[in-house]
């Protein structure tokens, strides 16, 4: 009871705040401490924050929001940034780390030198920092009970995994197979690496295809459902309800199919302007307001009805995108 | 005459100097003890794995494994000597073995030490994962106290630069065996004649490449406090510019502890400058390649002028 009616508070305090006493940060100072730029996710990731965090600084909410972006991926690179980061005296540095681990010594010298920390998308393990952590185990159950709702009788299920070795792929795959479990209606058949690509998915599906049996749907991590489509068409066989990753072909392919024959399916992901929801959770933890320590992001989840509308904002070759407001990233923190 | 060559020697030292000052210039809170302290940290490390490359350089080999070979030493500090300090150091004295025996190889089959450590840059990698599949473990409790350990007036890391550049440099330019293992590199075949082993001269020079190598790989995992078998990569390209910033050259047996030492702080602190002013990351290798170009071009013109007289 105590709790929820103290989450309430802080949730009604945030709002409050995110309307009308911002400028208690005003003079402060946010970094960006980026590790990878290489890939198109991450480049979005990039363009959300300069759009987002540029109209901060323009109404005066924050002083300053600059990003910050290693050039190799590289651990120790890293920690030299965040240490000029800290010299150049910035308030918050918002962290979209190299290694959950070893960043962990730079990170508590920042908290030592009173800096708040906030990390995303790639987690930071030292507890004086804050972490928006995302929960790909869930994301992958979520395919799964969206067929179990869609599908009550069953069938065979073929899965598109990312890249091996990769903790998110391993987590998502967990995350398919332990639901799939709970469900006895539904069988995988097969499974396949798609590296999160058109191209690898496509051939990889056009592999398997020949030695599976009917195929009802097709669970993916994203990257490989536009792929996958193709390689059933290529073959002959009947189009499976394919689960969409937010990319946009994939998108596109799903409206056109829907057009043609009310083809239904889902898309989920995660958007990457979750860097804007960082830079907001940093601005409210400057702002004094108390801010649990693991937040988690909600993923973008499209469906039937609002597929047109996600398509129309979404960049060819892009991914679907949100960029949080601060209101917005009050209700994260609220936990709702 | 004594001018050219001091200004040679004195060449590592301007440069040093020069960054310093551009430094200052542009963030004058660096110009602090915690700054100073800060910016300087990371550069332990990477000092200690310069020294560890001058070593093979000086016998005039190219280790390209030193990178791979401190992620390796810090996955195991973190694993093996945080549970078990005994098991952990018997694991790094093996590792510094390992560093004798390439060096034996490569000297009795005559095998080019380039191919021989860039297989084994991938053999450090893979015992590393093997070690530490995932980034993580501890470092131990004496380690981390080092690492932040605060002297008074001067920052740590200055200190630190300046014990292992002059115990080097003593070791190396001033006792009989650093002239039989400078002399290694340069003339090989005069100083067998005279009845030396080059096969002991190089297998002492790995194990101290191995050994120091060691030493990077404990200070970067103080400072890091976890390990992960990737954190090293950039510094086998690190080590080998350090040694030739500071005035060592590929010939075999010209290297100077001291510059080497410099030499790693300069690049260090060139890519703390690059960050301040700002510079795309893009842009970033290409700049610190071009303040190497301009070091070397720099000591081209005094060697050539000196050449000249």
């Amino acid at each position: 009871m105590l709790k929820k009616t103290l989450a309430c508070t802080i949730a009604l305090a945030a709002l409050m705040a995110a309307g009308t006493a911002l400028a208690d940060t005003k003079d402060k100072k946010i970094a960006l401490s980026n590790n990878y730029a290489g890939n198109s996710w991450r480049q979005a990731m990039l363009k959300s924050w300069d759009k987002v965090t540029k109209k901060a600084v323009a109404d005066g909410i924050v002083a300053a929001a600059d990003p910050f972006t290693t050039s190799q991926n590289q651990v120790t690179e890293q920690a030299a940034q965040i240490q000029n980061l800290i010299l150049q005296g910035y308030n918050a540095i918002v962290i979209n780390a190299a290694s959950p681990d070893a960043l962990n010594g730079v990170v508590k010298q920042a908290c030592d030198a009173g800096i708040v920390v906030v990390s995303f998308d790639g987690i930071v393990t030292e507890p004086c920092a804050w972490r928006i952590a995302v929960d790909f185990k869930a994301m992958g159950a979520s395919e799964v009970e969206y067929l179990a709702k869609k599908m009550p009788d069953g069938g065979n299920l073929l899965e598109i995994r990312g890249l091996a070795g990769v903790f998110v792929d391993d987590e998502i795959s967990k995350g398919i197979n332990e639901t799939a479990g709970k469900y006895s209606q539904f069988k995988i058949v097969g499974s396949v690496h798609g590296d999160w690509a058109q191209e690898v998915a496509q051939k990889a599906v056009a592999g398997i295809l020949p030695s599976l049996p009917e195929v009802k749907a097709v669970v993916t991590q994203g990257g490989d459902g536009y792929g996958a489509a193709q390689a059933f068409a290529a073959a002959g066989r009947p189009t499976p309800l394919i689960i969409m990753g937010n990319r946009q072909d994939e998108l596109q392919w799903w409206k056109e199919q829907k057009d043609k024959n009310g083809y239904e399916t889902m898309s989920v992901s995660i958007a990457p302007g979750v860097s804007t929801l960082a830079f907001w959770v940093a601005q409210m933890i400057l702002d004094g307001k108390q801010v649990p320590k693991d937040l988690t992001v909600p993923f973008l989840r499209i469906d039937q009805n609002n597929l047109e509308a996600n398509l129309a904002t979404t960049e060819k070759g892009g991914v679907a995108n949100v960029e949080y407001s601060a209101e917005d990233a009050a209700k994260v923190v609220a936990g709702k | 005459m004594i001018g050219r060559r001091f200004l040679r020697q004195a060449l590592p030292f301007l440069s040093l100097a020069v960054v310093l000052a551009a430094i200052f210039f542009v963030q004058p809170r660096t110009m602090s003890y915690f700054g100073l302290n800060l910016m300087l940290q990371y550069a332990v490390p990477i000092a200690l794995a310069t020294i560890a490359q001058m070593f093979v350089i000086t016998v005039n080999d190219l280790d390209l494994s030193i990178g791979p070979f401190v992620g390796l030493v810090g996955s195991i500090a973190a694993t093996l000597l945080y549970d078990d300090p005994v098991l952990g150091m018997a694991a790094l004295l093996a590792c510094i073995a390992a560093y004798g025996a390439v060096g034996a190889l490569i000297h009795s089959r005559n095998l080019p030490s380039i191919v021989v450590t860039l297989g084994l840059s991938f053999v450090w990698l893979g015992i590393s994962v093997l070690i530490l599949p995932t980034p993580g473990g501890n470092a131990p409790g004496w380690l981390k106290w080092l690492m932040a350990v605060q002297i008074p007036l001067v920052p740590f890391p200055i200190v630190a630069a300046i014990i292992i550049g002059g115990a080097v440099q003593l070791a190396l330019m001033y006792s009989s065996f650093g002239v039989i293992a400078r002399g290694a590199g340069g003339n090989p075949r005069a100083l067998a004649r005279a009845g030396w082993s080059m096969l002991w001269t190089k297998v002492a020079m790995y194990s101290l490449a191995g050994f120091f190598g060691v030493l990077s790989g404990l200070s970067l995992l103080g400072l890091t406090t976890s390990a992960d078998a990737h954190v090293a990569d950039r510094y086998t390209l690190y080590s080998i510019a350090g040694v030739i910033l500071g005035g060592g050259e590929f010939i075999g047996g010209r290297v100077s502890p001291m510059g080497a030492v410099v030499g790693a702080l300069t690049l260090a602190l060139a890519g703390s400058f690059l960050i301040f002013l700002r510079i795309s990351p893009d842009w970033q290798i290409g700049a610190q390649g071009a303040i190497l170009i301009v070091v070397l071009a720099l000591r081209a013109a005094v060697t050539l002028g000196e050449a000249r007289r």
